[in-house]
């Protein structure tokens, strides 16, 4: 599955990157905790949130995730915006809440990533 | 090859910044050509211990050191110190406040996250001290 099927799945407004939803999508994590992804994210895989600060793109930029999901019809503000642009992030925006973005996403093939408990 | 050594000044509360040191050093790692887990692993360290000098200290640095066969990662902070390592070093234990844990920090996973993904890990701390971390990495 590619980031356009993501969006349509998800009915997402595209905020940043709307040239780059060719991008590849493997595997998905939904986690308001970004300690966890750190702690535990393995595969290049999207991310599924409703944590809206810069932080999540930051955190998004050291596990090589290249896509954000917001849910909830969570709009970040422009500095979480301006970081994505910079760091190459994509930023998608979905009404849905999180369980529910996550069910659709799953029962379309999408699994969870593979995480490690070392 | 000479080693290669990248320093960054960290300063205490400044979130606005939060996580430009271990962008840098991300950036830094792959002109390189160091592989992307082994850049990952680094950058999550860094990050981590950069959340921690703006979390709970009065402002450090942040040193990555290059060398053929390993990473190392030396974060120094000026204070206050940790009272009880065994205790930060626990998953789930935090000072943190709930500001901190608003941002998706303060889980008390910073620590264990830096040892988890080192080979070498060291922290040195008490209170009214420094905190010094050492973090080494191979190749």
């Amino acid at each position: 599955m590619n980031l356009k099927e993501v969006k349509q799945l998800l009915d997402a407004e595209v905020l940043v990157g709307e040239d780059s939803l060719d991008r590849e999508v493997k595997t998905v994590f939904a986690c308001d905790l970004m300690s966890d992804v750190l702690a535990f994210v393995e595969d290049k895989t999207i991310l599924l949130t409703g944590l809206v600060n810069p932080h999540t793109i930051r955190t998004a930029e050291m596990m090589d995730i290249n896509a954000v999901v917001f849910v909830r019809g969570k709009t970040p503000d422009e500095e979480t915006l301006k970081l994505a642009r910079e760091t190459g992030v994509v930023i998608l925006t979905t009404r849905h809440i999180l369980y529910n973005s996550c069910g659709i996403l799953y029962s379309n093939g999408l699994c969870g990533a593979n995480i490690v408990h070392r | 090859m000479s080693n290669i050594q990248l320093c960054y000044n960290i300063e205490r509360q400044d979130f606005s910044k939060a996580g430009e040191a271990s962008s840098n050093i991300k950036k830094a790692l792959r002109q390189l050509g160091i592989n992307s887990g082994t850049i990952r692993r680094v950058a999550v360290a860094t990050y981590e211990a950069e959340m921690n000098i703006i979390i709970h200290s009065e402002g450090g640095i942040i040193g990555v050191t290059v060398d053929v066969d390993k990473i190392r990662i030396d974060a120094k902070d000026t204070g206050p110190g940790i009272e009880d390592i065994d205790m930060a070093m626990k998953e789930g234990y935090s000072t943190a406040t709930p500001e901190i844990r608003e941002l998706g920090f303060g889980a008390g996973m910073g620590l264990p996250n830096m040892k988890r993904y080192a080979d070498e890990f060291k922290i040195e701390s008490s209170v009214g001290n420094p905190t010094i971390i050492t973090i080494v990495i191979y190749l």
